[in-house]
């Protein structure tokens, strides 16, 4: 390690001002505060020792917090794989077809992303922020196995360029990167993210007879006018080929089809307690996104009228990318809620929102990603109402 | 649960006797560091030199110099005054010879030394039995209090500045603890002082129209020299620090708005104010701790007020690599083994210093590392009881503000520092206002800067909105 401190140090000074290579600077020092800690010292008044916590840390914690949910997506896109083309196939064979098609996914995610963000630290002389670190992870989780990789690449480029850097970077942002990616990608190539695409069917490979990619969220909008009992259509799918693949509990483990992180609440659970243990995340917030989801959903059990308001609410928790939502999307520390009262309001709303748009727009089977991209940006508007009755709080107290 | 209920009856009793509150705090952060100042006074020689610096004291105009190098003075005998408030007097901790007058640019003055003589001569003052004390008129008290320099241990909010002569303060509050990391020990360096400590209560309750608030914690020992002092509303504290930051209490207790003002003072002060008017000398010896992992033999020190830290740092480091501090680790100032203590200062930490580069430090799990952050890897939560060595590398770039909540976990009041900062970065006078800028000063958030993920330095943006509000 000395060897490599050395060398570090000894080019340092031509990517110091008045150096050779003076505009890449930020690259330089990316790569250097990413092998070393920096020796950097605190100032002479003020606090003298520092809390051993930096953001690259805190990123860290969350892409950790996100393992479960891809280590179960690789099988997951192998297991799928092989329930529709009807073959059986062992754990090894599962796991080989998923990471065949997930790892490519997550290098042009990375790549493409830390390019922009490395062109636009050279050229904006801003340090190239950590953030990306999570947002290129989260960006493959929430597509569709066999997404076509130039689409991943200018969704990328779209979310760093236009969701960040245009705002001026991480802490700057309105909403949630990684969803503005998908966002970008459902408005723009809307036929490789919606419909049948969550499972991985390689070109003219046979499907079994019977096969349906429906998704849950896609069988109970059909209820709405077919008029059936929305879990005895759950239960009806994939007979012969995929027998009891949409019971609650399976639902719940995550064996279906969907986004390649998304699909199991079990898993986003651990990254849940992951994030909470570790103080990073914020309960509140994953907790009242749940508790606004079922809210609503029982509410829409009493007024309801069609069979989909009239599926049980719990059933809200477990279909769709709720869950991954809820714990790794909605607790963005840079798009939430920033006051403590307001993360109660911005969580509870949003889970309010995804069961609305679910039920009553049946052209956006998924709610989730457009009612966190619509709570990002009121936000903003919840702190002002919770920072206002702060201020209030104060004036009132002056008066008496 | 059981610690409440005991509690409970004792703070009833308490409540009869003074009247004084309980006020349970939960929010905060106890940093547990090396090195504690064992409860024994060294046998040293008296340093030589005393220094006073301006830049230790907030509000003052421009100091006017009364002395020039060379002239002798007395304890007690006027160094400099504020040119605009020219019966605010700094004066000489110890009798000796001006040596030196630093200027720094633009000629501002940075600090006065003085090398003492062997034996302390006192610039006398006015004398006072008790019974007088009682009799004793405001503006009699207020003028031996500023023509001695002892009223500079009065400290005025908002904005934490030298109090005003001409202000009437709603209270008076006394913070009878110190949570800092290190902090020294007050019933050890206040014992028998209970005399002069609450001669100085009785000639503070001249200067307020409310009361005198002494405020203590439920669970730390209570010198007898605050538990048998009459005159005042004594108030109990408990939960981390910054419980004992005097800005916290009065938050809880009797808060600031834009036209009060509020004084507060050490027990130190309240003492020295004591020996005032019963011995007529101002008296500006103090014993102050050395403390920190870096220290061979962590203990207490006689001295007086700007004392050299040099004679308590000779041969009694562990190593040279070494950062000192007067004052301590949260909110210290950086002094060079020469130095001189800061006015207020009790506490000398040395820690090492932290210019080194570590390789994939950011990653690496460590029991070693203190963090109120539970992050990945940092496992300090684990055993909050062990002892930290910790330097003073920032460990880590400063970054954007990013809101992870935890300034609102380490700051029990009501206020929103994120919100509060941005308002000072964004010169939002009426936002500084509302979101109670007037209510707190350096120390009081100086956990936020500790635990800052975006490594900013909180302190000096909340001085930096400070000064604004002052100026406008």
């Amino acid at each position: 390690m000395k060897f490599l401190r050395n060398t570090l140090d000894k080019v340092k000074h031509d990517f110091e001002k008045g150096g050779k290579w003076e505009r890449y600077y930020y690259v330089f020092e990316a790569l250097d505060t990413f092998a070393f800690v920096p020796k950097t010292t605190t100032g002479v008044k003020g606090a003298q020792i520092r809390d051993a916590v930096d953001m690259k840390r805190l990123m860290m914690t969350v892409i950790l917090a996100m393992i479960p949910c891809l280590l179960f997506g690789i099988y997951n896109v192998g297991h799928q794989h092989f329930l529709a083309i009807g073959q059986a196939a062992g754990f090894g064979e599962k796991i080989w077809v998923g990471i065949v098609q997930v790892i490519p996914i997550i290098i042009v995610s990375y790549a493409t992303g830390l390019t922009v963000e490395f062109i636009f630290a050279t050229f904006r002389r801003h340090p190239v922020n950590e953030g990306f670190l999570v947002t290129g992870m989260l960006i493959p989780l929430v597509m569709p196995p066999d997404i076509p990789l130039w689409q991943v690449a200018i969704a990328t480029i779209f979310a760093v360029v236009i969701g960040k850097e245009a705002f001026g970077g991480t802490g700057m942002n309105v909403v949630n990167i990684a969803l503005t990616a998908r966002a970008f990608l459902y408005f723009a190539y809307p036929v490789n993210i919606a419909g049948e695409v969550w499972t991985f069917i390689p070109e003219g490979a046979k499907t079994v007879e019977g096969y349906s990619g429906a998704t849950p969220l896609a069988i109970a909008a059909e209820t709405l006018t077919s008029g059936q009992n929305a879990v005895e259509a759950f239960s009806a799918f994939g007979t012969g080929w995929a027998d009891n693949m949409y019971t609650f509990w399976n639902m719940f483990m995550g064996f279906m089809p969907g986004s390649i992180g998304e699909t199991s609440t079990l898993m986003c659970l651990i990254g849940a307690f992951i994030l909470i243990a570790t103080g990073v995340g914020s309960w509140k917030i994953i907790v009242s996104v749940f508790a606004g989801a079922y809210g609503m959903g029982l509410f829409l059990n009493l007024v309801g009228s069609n069979p989909f308001t009239l599926m049980p609410a719990h059933y809200h928790l477990v279909v769709g990318g709720l869950a991954f939502g809820a714990v790794f999307m909605a607790t963005d520390p840079v798009t939430a809620a920033q006051t403590e009262t307001g993360k109660w309001f911005y969580g509870f709303l949003i889970g309010i929102f995804t069961v609305l748009v679910r039920v009553f727009n049946p052209a956006y089977p998924e709610g989730i990603m457009l009612a966190i991209l619509l709570m990002n940006v009121f936000a903003p508007l919840i702190d002002y109402f919770v920072v206002s009755a702060n201020k209030k709080r104060r004036l009132k107290r002056a008066t008496i | 649960m059981w610690e409440k209920i005991l509690i409970l009856p004792r703070f009833l009793i308490d409540r009869r006797r003074t009247m004084g509150k309980f006020i349970r705090l939960k929010k905060g952060f106890d940093i547990n560091l090396a090195g504690k100042a064992a409860l024994k006074i060294a046998p040293t020689d008296q340093p030589e030199t005393y220094a006073i610096k301006p830049s230790d004291f907030h509000g003052i105009y421009m100091p006017k110099m009364l002395v020039a190098e060379g002239d002798a003075v007395k304890a007690g005998s006027p160094l400099f005054h504020d040119k605009k408030n020219d019966n605010i007097v700094f004066t000489s901790p110890v009798s000796g010879e001006v040596i030196e007058i630093k200027r720094g640019e633009k000629r501002k003055l940075l600090e006065v030394k003085i090398l003492a003589d062997k034996t302390i001569e006192y610039q006398s003052f006015t004398k006072y039995s008790v019974s007088e004390i009682v009799n004793l008129g405001r503006d009699k008290a207020q003028e031996q209090l500023l023509a001695s320099g002892a009223w500079l241990n009065l400290v005025q909010r908002p904005f934490g500045i030298v109090a005003d002569p001409a202000e009437r303060p709603k209270s008076i509050f006394i913070s009878g603890f110190d949570s800092h990391p290190l902090a020294p020990d007050y019933n050890f360096i206040y014992k028998g002082q209970d005399h002069f400590f609450q001669v100085g209560v009785d000639i503070l309750k001249k200067f307020t129209t409310g009361q005198v608030h002494l405020n203590v914690h439920s669970s730390k020992e209570i010198s007898t020299a605050f538990s048998q002092v009459k005159g005042i509303e004594l108030n109990k504290f408990s939960g981390p620090h910054p419980s004992g930051c005097v800005g916290v209490q009065i938050h809880h207790l009797d808060p600031i708005g834009k036209s009060d003002a509020v004084w507060t003072i050490s027990p130190y002060g309240v003492i020295q104010i004591g020996k005032l008017f019963i011995n007529g000398i101002y008296d500006a010896s103090r014993i102050v701790a050395v403390a920190g992992s870096e220290v061979k033999d962590p203990q207490y020190y006689k001295t007086f007020t700007g004392g050299s830290v040099k004679k308590f740092l000779q041969n009694n480091l562990k190593q040279e690599h070494v950062r000192i501090i007067s004052g301590n680790v949260l909110t210290g100032t950086r002094i060079s083994p020469e130095d001189h203590l800061g006015f207020y200062d009790q506490l000398v930490s040395v820690i090492p210093e932290g210019d080194h580069h570590e390789f994939l430090g950011w990653i690496t799990p460590s029991t070693s590392k203190l963090s109120f952050s539970r992050a990945w890897g940092l496992l300090s939560f684990l055993n909050y009881k062990k002892e930290y060595v910790l330097d003073s590398n920032t460990k880590g770039e400063p970054r954007a503000f990013v809101q992870t909540g935890v300034f609102e976990k380490v700051t029990p009041i009501d206020i929103l520092p994120t919100h509060l900062l941005k308002a000072i970065i964004a010169e939002d006078y009426d936002d500084m206002e509302a979101l109670g800028i007037y209510e707190v000063i350096e120390e009081d958030l100086a956990l936020c800067e500790f635990v800052d993920v975006s490594k900013h330095e909180v302190q000096d943006i909340l001085r930096e909105g400070i000064d604004l509000m002052m100026k406008s």
